[in-house]
């Protein structure tokens, strides 16, 4: 479906195993879960974020680290029951609470990734358990 | 990976102790390596948050159900405050529906063996650790408390990472586990004097809006009550993140830890200041003491202040039950009950589900003003005990 050759191979640190493939959706800003994501549309709702109104739903979450409330791991994993959760999470610095949702939840998760390498218009092929990332653009 | 395991607790990772223990280790492990632990150690004590429903939600407490399927906890391990009082909840306001959900929550966790206190003052009821115990508490006020207090060791938990500790006895080797990091990196020098649990509060208000998570070395408080040292514990926790501080001959390492250079000062202005911002103007019509948990000598001087005398509003008082146990015996709770209050035990106005039901809270407690303006929407007012019991019988 998403043909080209692989634009760029990054080299993270695994958070939480598994694979996952689909858009990303980047945020310079921290992510509070708890109070900042609907947990029932996975839309952001923190009053003045860039993400503001967007869905994280079955997205490639990137994002620099979690803030807020620790209840924010249980936000992850209501997320996921009701099929809203991004299908993977990528961080700069992963924080407790968004480790600790993405290990409850079964969502990949990787860190050490530089998010400004990232760009939206591309498919990303996200290994868990290798915490790879490739990223192609889409045409 | 440089996190080292042995053969038990490789076991419990590959989920020959089941499911729920399985899940518990890829926590731990996972949180280890993120902090650069090198090996685990055991765990003496456990306090649990994430309780209310309101907070947890059905998916939440799938969660809880999952890990209550074959998980039993190791160690000692104590509940925080649910949403509503699990015997009295009717007379709180609290539906049914929700009350339903609440008791199926709590259920879960007596199935794990979790004891069922509801109270974010463990220290008063029978979970109090030693001096360089290691625990995993995850109540922030508390966490604070124990560290800075009783010299206990632990990090700032989330409710999963805390029952995975309780679950296995075991959390990471990192952080404020380890002497290294439990060092003070600012001098805060208190320059006025500090009375009364709202004046600590607005203290640990000053302290953590000024240096966030830091850990402080606190001069200038020559004295504090037990009571007011935990109001300033949930306050520095609630606006800072602080897991920890010193306070110059109160906690037990203030005397042989070293002092830093760098300082800075709290005035009388500055506790002022902090004061009027937590004050709205607005008309109360909700007052509530113990955010945290009323200890026995507060709700024995609240019932002296209400003694023959009927309150207007709506005033809850709360605590833990085995405290109002004594409360009963002493005559207190029936002074607090014929004045019109209400003497709430397992929950507090922090946690309850009472979102637009009020509109101005009037509290003692900082931390109470944080979450009823965040969480509920609410106007605050913010002042001594007195004053709040004054207001209620205005």
């Amino acid at each position: 479906m998403y043909r080209g050759s692989i634009e760029l191979k990054l080299q993270g640190r695994r958070i939480y195993k598994g694979k996952a493939l689909g858009k990303p959706i980047i945020t310079k800003q921290n992510i509070s879960f708890y109070g900042g994501v609907d947990p029932d549309t996975g839309v952001i709702t923190e009053k003045g974020h860039e993400l503001e109104g967007k869905s994280v739903a079955n997205k490639i979450l990137a994002f620099p680290t979690g803030k807020g409330s620790t209840v924010g791991s249980y936000v992850l994993y209501r997320l996921k029951k009701n099929d809203k959760a991004p299908a993977a999470i990528l961080n700069e610095k992963c924080d407790p609470i968004v480790a600790v949702g993405c290990i409850i939840s079964e969502i990949p998760c990787i860190d050490g990734i530089d998010i400004k390498k990232i760009s939206k218009d591309t498919f990303l092929e996200i290994d868990g358990d290798n915490a790879t990332i490739k990223m192609k653009k889409i045409n | 990976m440089f996190l080292q395991l042995n053969s038990e607790e490789k076991d419990m990772l590959n989920g020959k102790f089941g499911k729920a223990i399985k899940k518990s280790m890829e926590i731990i492990t996972t949180l280890g390596e993120i902090y650069g632990a090198t090996k685990l150690v055991k765990v003496s004590s456990v306090q649990v948050a994430g309780v209310s429903y309101e907070n947890l939600g059905e998916a939440g407490l799938e969660f809880l159900d999952e890990m209550a399927a074959d998980g039993r906890v190791r160690v000692l391990t104590t509940l925080n405050p649910a949403g509503m009082d699990m015997e009295n909840w009717k007379e709180l306001g609290i539906d049914s529906e929700f009350a339903k959900n609440q008791i199926r929550v709590i259920e879960a966790f007596e199935k794990m063996g979790v004891i069922s206190t509801c109270t974010c003052t463990p220290y008063f009821i029978g979970n109090i650790p030693r001096f360089g115990e290691h625990i995993a508490w995850s109540e922030s006020s508390a966490v604070c408390y124990a560290n800075s207090i009783i010299g206990a060791r632990t990090n700032r938990e989330g409710g999963p990472s805390a029952l995975a500790a309780a679950l296995t006895g075991k959390t990471a080797e990192y952080g404020l586990h380890l002497d290294k990091h439990r060092i003070p990196e600012l001098t805060v020098v208190v320059e006025t004097k500090i009375s009364k649990t709202y004046e600590f509060g607005a203290l640990g208000k000053s302290i953590g809006d000024e240096v966030g998570g830091k850990i402080v070395y606190i001069k200038g408080i020559d004295d504090a009550s037990i009571e007011e040292l935990k109001s300033f514990c949930a306050s520095i926790a609630t606006y800072g993140g602080t897991p920890m501080f010193y306070m110059e001959g109160i906690s037990p390492e203030s005397k042989i830890i070293k002092i830093p250079k760098e300082k800075i000062k709290i005035t009388k202005e500055n506790i002022e200041k902090n004061i009027n911002e937590l004050n709205d103007e607005s008309e109360v019509d909700f007052i509530s003491i113990g955010c945290p948990h009323c200890s026995i000598k507060e709700i024995a001087e609240i019932a002296d202040l209400l003694k023959g005398k009927k309150v207007n509003k709506e005033l809850w008082i709360t605590t833990a039950r085995p405290i109002k146990e004594i409360a009963d015996r002493m005559g207190y709770s029936k002074i607090i009950k014929s004045s019109g209050a209400k003497l709430a035990c397992d929950t507090c106005c922090v946690v309850a589900p009472i979102k637009g039901r009020f509109k101005t809270l009037c509290t003692d407690s900082a931390k109470g003003c944080y979450y009823a303006r965040g969480k509920n929407k609410f106007n605050t007012r913010f002042n001594s005990i007195e004053k709040c019991i004054e207001e209620a019988l205005n």
